[in-house]
């Protein structure tokens, strides 16, 4: 097996990222920010994020629990809350939720993972509203290429420092800046059903498929370079799939062209524009 | 001692340069608040008796334009609304900037003005524009079609942008064409974060500005930009080489900042006089190989 070394200079991750939410957040005239705190290590290390760009006082980190969440996802987020000095709230969003199941007796797990994952998105789009604060992202590299993500739920956000980050590189920063190892070291979830972990959803370890992926997207090796590096090819081939099915979570809606000048092909310009 | 007096004086009018390298931030397509910095920095860098202060690549509007390119575009004359103040500054201390050039046909370059005694004395259009990876300037700007050196009350000069000086050809181009002072100019996005001290794109550049003041036996600055446009770092870090190679200073990366440096230009004698690559230097053979190499059709 080919040698993937995925380490980071954490300090320097922090340095850049840090200062990415700072740029981001206050050029648009802001100076707070929402992140939604699963308990889980990618909202912990956005919000740890946050915190050491903006101060902690102006970071609101939302718990937004659902009847079946695991009683250790809110325990973790508020010791990071505590721990970080951020404001936290808590909002259920059974409430919301519950109306959408209760029409339809066949709902499947899927789609109940879904309809909570927008409803946490709602109420962070709605309290940003009232904390005048942007939402920040806490999809990583790995999750991204996968297209492990419900599409205007967990994958919307305002701006995301975690994105260009996979998953065993985000431990390793989560670990140098503190986040506690109980958050760190627990099997990663979306906690959209009792026992649900990403590994085995997925049916690969975060850091089995972050080497391939490294190899695939960062180094450009071909699908077969990759099995010949030593990876399976029922694995890369996969991985390979996954990536191409969902690049269209990774885009704008394609508008259709008829005019000189279409939003998205030739009108052109980055969002920071003018700031 | 008069006779080697005279040949200093008579090829280096003043024997040192104060130079400032301005590692700042830009505001995307605000070329006005840009050109309110610029004057700010060149007034702080008059206050410390400056000779030549360099600003990094698109300095007066920033680095990924788009479709914003021909409502930035300046140029370089007297008249102009943002040289105007420029080369009135220019009057006290050497102004090196980064622009928009359009040209009187409205093609629009990646461009770096020299502006000394209230004149422009060397324009300078991208030659090399990267096209691929998160890079997109072809798709936007002309290419440039020269590589000249110029005078300078300091000497003979050459200045390149970023990917000019990621080609050996156009810093050699400028060597053999007199120059003796690089002053280089990069919008940089920060790429290749890996387990190094630094990042790939950093280390990458500061080994080549590096090898060229060693190679060409001369002075290398490099002004670099700061700050953030969406998702992209630029990650700052100015340096200076003398011609031995060796590092005169090194910015800080990613804060905004004024950098100043003393350029003792009696160092090109001293080094040329150790080692004569520029004496030696074999330009006849290079266009035997380059004829041989372009007639091959």
């Amino acid at each position: 097996m080919v040698n993937v070394n995925l380490m980071i200079n954490t300090e320097l991750a922090r340095t850049i990222l840090t200062g990415f939410i700072r740029s981001e957040v206050t050029r648009v005239g802001y100076s707070h920010a929402i992140v939604g705190l699963s308990g889980g290590i990618d909202s912990a290390l956005a919000c740890a994020l946050a915190a050491e760009a903006l101060g902690p006082q102006n970071v609101l980190a939302i718990r937004m629990p659902y009847k079946t969440s695991s009683p250790d996802s809110l325990e973790h987020a508020e010791l990071l809350a505590k721990q970080l000095g951020v404001q936290c709230e808590t909002i259920e969003i059974t409430d919301v939720v519950e109306p959408f199941i209760r029409r339809d007796p066949e709902i499947s797990k899927q789609r109940k993972g879904n309809l909570m994952a927008r409803a946490r998105m709602i109420v962070l789009y709605d309290r940003s509203e009232v904390f005048k604060g942007l939402v920040i992202g806490t999809s990583n590299k790995t999750e991204i290429l996968l297209g492990y993500s419900t599409l205007f739920g967990d994958s919307a956000s305002a701006i995301n420092p975690l994105g260009d980050l996979y998953k065993t590189q985000l431990r390793q920063l989560s670990r140098d800046i503190g986040i506690p190892s109980v958050i760190v070291d627990k099997a990663p979830s979306a906690d959209l059903w009792a026992g649900q972990t990403d590994e085995n959803e997925l049916g690969f370890t975060y850091e089995e498929v972050d080497k391939l992926l490294y190899l695939l997207v960062d180094q450009r090796y071909s699908p077969q370079e990759c099995i010949e590096a030593g990876f399976d090819d029922k694995f890369v081939g996969a991985v390979v799939s996954r990536i191409r099915r969902f690049q269209f979570k990774r885009m704008m809606p394609p508008i259709a062209k008829l005019s000189n000048r279409t939003i998205g092909y030739d009108f052109l310009y980055l969002r920071d524009w003018g700031t | 001692m008069f006779g080697v007096y005279f040949l200093m004086v008579r090829f280096h009018p003043l024997m040192q340069i104060n130079l400032a390298l301005a590692q700042i931030c830009t505001k995307l397509g605000d070329v006005q608040a840009n050109l309110d910095k610029h004057l700010s920095l060149i007034a702080d860098a008059k206050r410390q008796n400056t000779d030549l202060i360099v600003f990094p690549e698109l300095s007066l509007t920033g680095y990924v334009l788009q479709d914003l390119v021909a409502s930035v575009a300046h140029r370089p004359l007297e008249d102009d609304p943002v040289f105007k103040p420029l080369l009135k500054a220019s009057r006290d201390l050497d102004i090196a900037v980064g622009f928009v050039d359009e040209d009187s046909r409205h093609r629009f370059f990646i461009a770096s003005a020299y502006l000394s005694g209230g004149r422009v004395l060397h324009v300078h259009h991208k030659v090399y524009l990267p096209t691929y990876g998160l890079f997109d300037e072809g798709r936007f700007f002309a290419w440039g079609d020269s590589v000249r050196a110029f005078d300078t009350r300091f000497g003979r000069m050459g200045m390149l942008i970023c990917e000019d000086f990621w080609h050996a050809s156009p810093p050699y181009l400028l060597w053999l064409d007199g120059a003796d002072i690089f002053l280089l100019s990069s919008a940089s996005p920060g790429r290749g974060l890996n387990d190094k001290e630094k990042l790939e794109s950093a280390r990458w550049v500061e080994r080549v500005t590096k090898a060229y003041a060693s190679m060409f036996t001369s002075f290398v600055a490099h002004a670099n930009r700061v700050g953030y446009e969406d998702g992209l770092h630029f990650w700052g870090g100015v340096t200076v080489f003398d011609p031995n190679g060796e590092e005169i200073v090194h910015g800080p990366y990613n804060e905004e900042v004024l950098v100043f440096a003393e350029l003792d230009l009696n160092q090109l004698r001293r080094t040329r006089s150790r080692l004569p690559l520029l004496r030696d230097e074999r330009t006849g053979l290079v266009q035997n190989e380059l004829n041989r190499l372009l007639s091959r059709g």
